[in-house]
């Protein structure tokens, strides 16, 4: 069908007697096509505008409905971590935090794993593996973020809850970092909540990764290889500082990723408005929070300090992924676009 | 000296092999999570599946349903969605493609719009609440589909953006050279080039709003009643499944696993015809 057409528009573009074109259309059909090509210009640039104009859209509005709260309670909003409905007074302190160190576990978790996958693919794998395993591990990538949830309510949370009274024996006896392991083995907290976020940021961060491994260009590997540098050498000293900005820019675009992300956290984070230095006690994010509380939160002042904790919420993504993109960027620059 | 030269050489091959080794490892382990989770679902959720599901809408606590209108309704948003944020991406990226390619005010929006599309979806959810629930005044299928409708727009910008810019420059001059106008050429030149790819950015963007819980929380809501009125809270799968999951009802938690095991091969399938597109698309 494709065929046919191609072929009939090629014998129309055939058909038309070249020099007879700019006679054929009077001055008014020309000016009238004219005018429809700027109208189509500014259509589509009017639409390519709207995007900026959304950006703006979410950050004013969120601004301005969380206003209220952050009136009311001053820069105290930021650092208090009360939260109490009934007597109206709210802190973002506790959801920050949470939403903050889930994320920072995250990474700590995903990162090196993320590094493993791409140099297996990159530089390991036999060809055919190679797209294989890519693309199974993007397809953990497109799985719904409430099923992750649900696999972390009911299948991890159980498993790991049962580890942690190891964790509470072992870790938790250290010195320093053990005030992070000693808590109630319940399976649902932090941990729980950095643990899956982590799982899901492994795709993004490690397909980054691959594709800016790849644009290392072969000579400068091989001649690596060629001093007799073993393949781990090259690339912890080759391939890993050529790219190292828009690795760190992968790793950035993965914690935006695990900072905003809801219905995961939502489920196994535990949903406690309480300060917690134990990674094992449950806690709250800001999404979880938004999650759990907006449709029911009636009295304006309550709804505004969510509203406000989404504005917080934007404002961090919104650096955490810009800082991502230039970083990104700058790879690109010379190398051709780098995937996402 | 020698043996101190071999030891090196011994140290250096051990790290090699001992870090690759990590590296197949972590492979393994990050295939570990896929394998664990779909199996979960397709376990959970296959125990559950009946015609039920499809015939009967949500149930009370303690008496058996299906989740026909959570579907109904998921469908119903996600097609008002695909028609308002379809067209304004694709001639979104038409323009950073085919008029403003280059151009700085192009790399701005490009720029921006990669932000948007890793924007947090319950930011978006709460921006809908803020400029259409508030002002409708009751939480509405139509702010729910206009919030999925903001999270498929950057994906059908980019794809539309990155697949206009593959169709060879030559095509379009010998368009122009023929007389035909801007417009003329883009509509019957570059989009009829670039079709499949354009397609494929669409079904990767349905891909992703299908699963968007998140955003419907506070715009579509829910509605335990089978209903097809986009001005009202209606019922759809995600919000669905979040409740009855959390809830403490057995039957009530068969149905939330059935419509993630649904919701779960949706996507799947979405993102697997999508590839086969673009597979598809590269010898030619």
């Amino acid at each position: 069908m494709d065929d046919t057409r191609d072929a009939e528009l090629e014998m129309r573009m055939v058909a038309v007697p070249s020099p007879a074109v700019p006679s054929r259309i009077s001055p008014a059909r020309s000016r009238r096509l004219h005018a429809m090509d700027r109208r189509f210009r500014w259509l589509t640039g009017g639409l390519a505008f709207l995007v900026l104009l959304l950006l703006v859209g979410v950050a004013l509005s969120l601004f301005l409905r969380g206003w209220e709260a952050f009136h009311h309670f001053g820069f105290a909003f930021f650092w208090s971590d009360a939260w109490d409905p009934v007597t109206e007074n709210f802190g973002a302190l506790v959801p920050i935090y949470g939403t903050l160190v889930s994320s920072l576990t995250a990474l700590l978790i995903a990162v090196p794993i993320s590094f493993g996958i791409a140099l297996f693919i990159s530089e390991l794998a036999p060809e055919w593996l190679r797209q294989p395993i890519g693309s199974a591990i993007e397809l953990l990538a497109g799985i719904p973020s409430i099923i992750f949830g649900m696999w972390g309510l009911f299948v991890f949370a159980p498993v790991l809850g049962s580890a942690e009274p190891w964790l509470n024996d072992h870790l938790g006896a250290l010195p320093g970092i053990g005030a992070l392991f000693r808590g109630p083995p319940m399976g649902i907290g932090m941990l729980t909540a950095g643990i899956i976020l982590a799982i899901m940021v492994i795709p993004f961060i490690s397909a980054i990764m691959r594709d800016v491994f790849l644009v290392v260009p072969a000579m400068l590997k091989e001649s690596a290889y060629g001093l007799g540098a073993t393949t781990w050498e090259v690339a912890r000293h080759v391939v890993l500082p050529y790219t190292r900005t828009a690795v760190v820019g992968g790793v950035f675009l993965g914690l935006g990723r695990a900072l905003g992300e809801t219905m995961a956290v939502t489920f196994v984070i535990g949903n406690a408005h309480d300060l917690h230095i134990s990674l094992l006690d449950a806690g709250n994010s800001i999404a979880a929070a938004l999650a759990n509380e907006f449709a029911e939160a009636f009295s304006p002042m309550y709804k505004s300090a969510l509203m406000a904790l989404g504005f917080i919420l934007f404002i961090i993504t919104f650096v955490v992924l810009v800082l991502a993109k230039l970083m990104l960027w700058r790879l690109g620059q010379g190398q051709g676009k780098v995937g996402l | 000296m020698n043996t101190a030269k071999n030891a090196r050489y011994l140290r250096r091959r051990f790290w090699n092999v001992f870090n690759l080794g990590m590296a197949m490892a972590t492979t393994l382990f990050g295939l570990f999570w896929l394998v664990w989770i779909l199996w979960t679902t397709l376990s959970y959720g296959a125990t559950a599946l009946n015609m039920e599901l499809f015939t009967g809408d949500t149930p009370a606590p303690g008496s058996i349903g299906g989740l026909r209108n959570a579907f109904v309704g998921s469908l119903l948003m996600i097609g008002v969605a695909v028609m308002i944020g379809t067209p304004v991406g694709i001639l979104a990226g038409t323009y950073l493609a085919e008029f403003a390619q280059g151009s700085r005010l192009a790399a701005v929006i490009r720029f921006f719009n990669d932000i948007l599309l890793s924007a947090p979806s319950i930011v978006i959810g709460l921006f809908i609440y803020a400029v259409v629930v508030v002002p409708m005044g009751s939480f509405s299928g139509l702010a729910g589909a206009l919030s999925l409708a903001i999270l498929l727009l950057p994906v059908v910008l980019r794809t539309t953006d990155e697949m206009l810019g593959m169709v060879p420059g030559t095509m379009r001059e010998a368009a122009l050279a023929l007389g035909a106008p801007h417009w003329k050429m883009i509509v019957q030149v570059s989009y009829r080039a670039a079709r499949s790819g354009i397609l494929t950015g669409v079904l990767l963007a349905v891909a992703r709003i299908s699963g968007e819980t998140a955003p419907l929380l506070f715009t579509a809501l829910s509605n335990q009643f089978f209903s097809t009125n986009l001005d009202k809270p209606i019922a759809n799968v995600p919000v669905v499944i979040f409740q009855f999951a959390m809830s403490p009802y057995p039957e009530w938690q068969h149905l939330a696993w059935a419509g993630a095991l649904i919701a779960a091969m949706a996507v799947l399938v979405l993102s697997l015809v999508s590839r086969f597109l673009i597979k598809d698309r590269s010898p030619r």
